[in-house]
């Protein structure tokens, strides 16, 4: 690399007694005093939550108001700091919701552990666990800090989404083999 | 130890490996040998081959010869011999090594091949991944990450199966998934001589099912879901339990018999889930009995004892220890060791009876063995009683001898290793006779009369060996941490060894195996680090003359000696 | 008033002290809150504004306003220094380390005393200033005793016996040696200036302002701020200096020292300490104002007295001594307010100097520029007056 040699500037005898550098920052200082303040006073105004934005992890419902967690267990898996814990159940055959099988009897989030890193989002593939906006999370004990399936839910509430995954699984069963 | 018979060896040819393998290997084994994997539904090492999944089509090729000459012909492109492939894909389970067969799994046509076959496969498979148990240990699921293409081109109605399909009273069946590889139907034809499984209807309509009016209930069914390879056969006890990508693999015995089938245990955080066989070729193959894969439960059963109690009043190890040491002191003590003891258990109730000086008592169960897998004595340790010689003749299914003492005074205490001395034929009035120290698991009859009750461990909570119906010792890990409460029974052992004065002996499993090692000659050459997987077969001429109780079962047969006995 | 004055001497005294304590404290106090909240508004930040008295709150527009400001803040604050644990470390010297903070607030409460914050005309017309105590030899005993501020520093660095508390108090006794020789002779000036040769010599801060309350724009009856801004100029940097305020705070210097010389301290000990430093400045911009702005004069060439007697043409009570003591008064905190809010405003504005950038603009600079200035004067002035 080429060496430029740069000469520094000698100082001026005004420069060197700092005075004018003095009253220039306090110019400036003044000057921004009277301007309001950029402070966002945070309970009573909330910042607005940008698009794909990472909160607490939450349960959804589908349209129908199934939940659409089947226990897979895959993001109690991919979770680095191991915040999820589920204990998967059978739904029971005559249930609206029986041909899925397969639902959570519990489901815990440690949002004293959760990272929000949003891997469970990614690995899930019924698309029932998101993280929505919500980001402020508080609690006066360890265990009000868990969030259980009843909270998950209601955090979540339900995503229009338009899969409708297994209810056309459903119909086929009603409809039997198209050969 | 017997050598066994040198095979007749042939040379095949596999991705331009070379390799030796005996006479009779197929090729997906053969390719196993040089780490090819060949991918294959239907092919199981233990069943009839039949070749139906289509899904191991290697390429295959013989050496060219001359027809005239037999001369070899040599390519001249490369200067070696020519080889003849032959033009369509072959299966590689049903084709077995010949000498100088080549073998190519990486061309664009095997690539082919599988591709076909999985996406044949998936068009009507219903893609549950998320709530199937197989999820996981599927090897469809396995296969299509290699051979799937990531997308569905079947525009089509999948087919409709019925699901949750109860085979059986442990099996649940979803024929959805089934890829009708016919694994379970040869498996209950020719291992489980049950032949109760069959297809019906044609093409894709194919289904699963049981004989009509007929359930999959025999005591192996739950091995049809072992080699199952997809979802399609699911334990009920496993269903949605939790995913096995969670659970920790513990290498055990199953303690039902003598025949010792070697079995992992499945855990996560100290619960244990299921219990599968483990392959050993020379003891179970890969089966289990369904029976054996239920013991888990005992870990947590209601009756378990956590509380060390002296008269029945909850009190401290050392504390009960030293109580049981006073008891000795009056002399006059007798032991009840117990067939499903560890080898290294037997090893210290011998110590302790030598150290008080008191007569071994053993407590034998002898059922019916179902010419398979459980053997006719259920008691998983005979042998290791015999040979770390706590006792030197069979014991009989009563403590009559110990009984008759008792009724004589001539016994005060009585030291019961695990051994329900009600069960085993003690009146409740003998039992109030004497003082009894009870080392076991459960609460009955013999623990509420014992002065002192020293909690243990299950099999699952503790490491330790067997020796099985063929003298092979065979060793099980701890798969969970022991109940609260109890203690390790080498501790108790140990504890009650030295409280007795039989001096200190070590209870850590390693270091009382270089004791066992220069204290029982059978074992002299053993450590218990180093017994391997599959075990390790004793010289079992010593005792080739007692009457063993075992029938033939799936790799033993009983000596004569025995079944002289058992047949006079 | 009579009757205050007939009250025994000791008496007096202690009223006069409580006044002081009473008064200088709470200031002091507030002037801490004024540093956050100026803090603040120069970083574009609201500042403390969350703080308030529960059984209060349901106050309309005042209290709210009041919490805004930060009021509340300040009260719990107070409330907290007092209540919480005062831990004394293990490894201090006890007796030292306690009498620190006593003896800061010694010299920062006693120089109040001798400052003129106001005048009132007498029955006889004759002007009084309301003072304390009215000493003749006012700035002398402000430096003298405000100097003994540097013991408390020197005292709870050495008591704490460690190595930041310790550094810092060095380097804060150094500095204010340093500067409290520029600070005395700037000053000289004015007194050569008050005291004319042949009278009766006098360092009384009350004549001060009484030569500065001429009335129209003569050279000699100008503010002395106008008339010898150097000295001005040199005094409000030895000023800043010795109130150890930034860009100054070599003996806090919390980057290289964590806390400095208070590291050790905490709680109520540690607030006595931060009152002393507002206490010290609100004397410190007194006297500055005393010296070099009029004091209680609202403009230059433009007296009080002369306030009062326009404004009672309009205002029948004007004439009152006691209207105009508060006028006075309130005319003074106005300037003293103004200094106090420019100190703040230098402090959030400029970063700390390096410590022997400190040593070479005391030393090397400000002492030879005070002596220059002495000396232009005192030939000035000997010229002016022949």
């Amino acid at each position: 690399m080429a060496v430029i040699p740069v000469s520094r500037k000698p100082l001026s005898f005004a420069e060197r007694t700092y005075i004018p550098q003095i009253l220039g920052g306090l110019k400036i200082t003044f000057k921004r005093m009277l301007k309001p303040a950029e402070t966002m006073e945070y309970p009573e105004q909330r910042p607005e939550i940008p698009k794909h934005y990472r909160g607490v992890p939450t349960l959804v419902k589908d349209p129908n108001g199934r939940e659409k967690c089947v226990s897979c267990q895959l993001c109690e898996f991919v979770c680095p700091p191991k915040a999820i814990r589920i204990t998967p159940g059978e739904i029971p055959l005559d249930a609206p919701t029986g041909h899925v099988e397969k639902a959570p009897q519990a489901f815990d989030i440690d949002m004293l552990r959760c990272i929000y890193c949003g891997l469970c989002q990614e690995v899930c593939p019924e698309e029932a666990i998101f993280l929505q906006n919500q980001y402020s999370m508080t609690g006066y004990t360890r265990a009000e800090m868990v969030n259980h399936k009843d909270r998950l839910y209601e955090l979540g509430g339900t995503l229009p989404d338009q899969h409708h995954k297994w209810d056309k699984k459903k119909a086929a069963e009603e409809h039997g083999n198209a050969h | 130890m017997i050598a066994p018979p040198k095979p007749e060896l042939v040379t095949v040819n596999i991705d331009g490996k070379e390799i030796a393998v005996p006479k009779g290997t197929n090729v997906i084994e053969a390719a196993r040998l040089v780490g090819v994997d060949v991918p294959h539904y239907c092919y199981h090492p233990k069943l009839a081959i039949v070749g139906n999944c289509r899904m191991c089509l290697v390429e295959m090729g013989m050496p060219a010869v001359d027809p005239a000459t037999k001369a070899p012909v040599i390519d001249p492109a490369t200067g070696k011999q020519k080889i003849n492939w032959i033009p369509r894909p072959q299966i590689g389970c049903g084709t077995n090594a010949a000498p100088g067969l080549h073998i190519r799994t990486n061309t664009p046509m095997v690539k082919d091949c599988r591709e076909g076959v999985m996406e044949f496969l998936l068009i009507n498979h219903p893609l549950d991944c998320p709530i199937c148990d197989q999820a996981g240990e599927c090897k469809l699921q396995e296969q299509a990450t290699g051979y799937g293409r990531g997308y569905s081109r079947f525009i089509e109605q999948k087919n409709v199966k019925p699901k949750r399909t109860q085979l059986g009273p442990r099996v649940t069946l979803d024929d959805e998934r089934c890829v009708l590889c016919s694994r379970c139907i040869r498996f209950s034809r020719d291992i489980a001589k049950d032949d109760v499984l069959g297809f019906i209807d044609r093409g894709s309509h194919s289904t699963l099912t049981c004989y009509p009016g007929k359930k999959l209930e025999n005591n192996y069914s739950l091995n049809t879901v072992d080699i199952c390879p997809v979802g399609a056969l699911t334990s009920t006890d496993f269903r949605f339990k939790m995913r096995v990508w969670f659970l920790k693999q513990t290498n055990s015995i199953d303690t039902e018999s003598s025949v010792g089938a070697n079995t992992v245990v499945w855990s996560r955080e100290g619960a244990i889930y299921r219990i599968t066989p483990r392959r050993n070729d020379e003891v179970n193959d890969t089966w289990m009995a369904d029976t054996g894969r239920v013991l888990y439960k005992q870990v947590k059963a209601d009756n378990r004892l956590t509380s060390v109690k002296i008269n029945g009043a909850d009190s401290g190890l050392d504390i009960a220890v030293n109580a049981a040491a006073e008891l000795f002191k009056a002399g006059s003590v007798a032991i009840v060791g117990s067939g499903r003891s560890s080898v290294e258990e037997q090893f210290l109730t011998r110590k302790l009876a030598t150290t008080l000086k008191a007569p071994a008592h053993l407590v034998s169960r002898v059922g019916e063995g179902d010419r398979l897998l459980i053997s006719a004595d259920r008691n998983p340790n005979v042998r290791g009683a015999l040979v770390t010689g706590l006792i030197a003749a069979l014991p009989s299914a009563q403590l009559t001898e110990l009984a008759a003492q008792i009724d004589a005074g001539k016994v005060k205490t009585v030291v019961s290793v695990g051994e329900d001395l009600a069960a085993a034929g003690l009146s409740a009035a003998q039992l109030a006779k004497v003082a009894i120290v009870y080392l076991g698991t459960y609460a009955n009859e013999t623990s509420a009369a014992a002065r002192v009750v020293l909690p243990t461990l299950t099999v699952f909570e503790k490491g330790g060996t067997f020796v099985n119906q063929q003298f092979r010792v065979q060793k099980f890990l701890k798969a969970v941490p022991g109940a609260e409460g109890a203690t390790d029974d080498l501790v108790v052992l140990a504890k009650l060894v030295a409280a007795a004065g039989g001096g200190s002996v070590p209870s850590e499993i390693n270091t009382l195996w270089k004791t066992i090692a220069a204290e029982v000659p059978a074992l002299g050459t053993m450590t218990f680090a180093n017994l391997p997987e599959t075990g390790l077969l004793l010289d079992a001429t010593p005792w080739s003359a007692l009457p063993f109780a075992e029938g033939e079962t799936l790799h033993y047969k009983p000596t004569k000696a025995a079944q002289l006995v058992v047949g006079s | 008033m009579d009757f205050f004055f007939q009250l025994p001497l000791w008496i007096q005294g202690i009223a006069k002290g409580l006044a002081v304590i009473a008064v200088l404290f709470p200031l002091a106090a507030a002037c801490s809150m004024a540093e956050r909240k100026i803090s603040a508004w120069i970083q574009g930040r609201p500042g403390p504004n969350r703080t308030v008295v529960p059984w209060l709150a349901w106050i309309p527009i005042i209290v709210p306003f009041l919490q805004r400001l930060g009021v509340f803040q300040l009260a719990a604050d107070g409330g907290k220094f007092v209540f919480k644990e005062d831990p004394v470390p293990g490894h201090v010297n006890k007796l030292y380390f306690i009498a620190a903070p006593v003896l800061a607030m010694i010299p920062a409460l006693t120089t109040i005393t001798i400052v003129p914050f106001g005048a009132y005309l007498n029955d006889v017309g004759q002007l009084v200033p309301i003072v304390l105590a009215n000493v003749d030899i006012g700035l002398l005993a402000v430096l003298a005793i405000s100097s003994l501020g540097v013991y408390s520093v020197i005292l709870a660095g050495w008591a704490s016996n460690s190595k930041y508390p310790f550094l810092g108090s060095i380097r804060a006794s150094a500095q204010l040696i340093s500067y409290e020789l520029s600070m005395t002779l700037s000053v000289l000036p004015v007194f050569l200036w008050v005291n004319a040769p042949g009278g009766q010599g006098t360092l009384s801060l009350f004549d001060v302002v009484q030569v500065q309350s001429g009335q129209g724009f003569h050279f000699d009856s100008l503010w002395l701020g106008l008339w010898m801004p150097v000295s001005a100029f040199i005094f409000l940097v030895a000023l800043f200096a010795e109130t150890n305020r930034q860009p100054f705070d070599m003996a806090e210097s919390e980057a290289d020292l964590v806390g400095g010389f208070h590291t050790e301290y905490g709680a109520f000990k540690w607030s006595l300490f931060f009152v002393a430093e507002y206490a010290h400045m609100i004397v410190g911009s007194g006297v500055f104002t005393l010296l070099f702005l009029g004091g209680w004069n609202p403009l230059p060439g433009l007296p009080l007295t002369t306030v009062v007697h326009g404004l009672q043409h309009w205002i029948s009570f004007a004439g009152h001594p006691l209207f105009m003591g508060v006028l006075g008064i309130l005319i003074f905190l106005g300037k003293v307010g103004f200094f106090i809010f420019f100190f703040m405003w230098v402090r959030w504005t400029l970063p700390r100097f390096r410590y022997d950038q400190i040593m070479k603009i005391g030393w090397q600079k400000l002492l030879p520029l005070s002596i220059g200035n002495l000396i232009f004067y005192a030939l000035l002035i000997a010229l002016i007056q022949k």
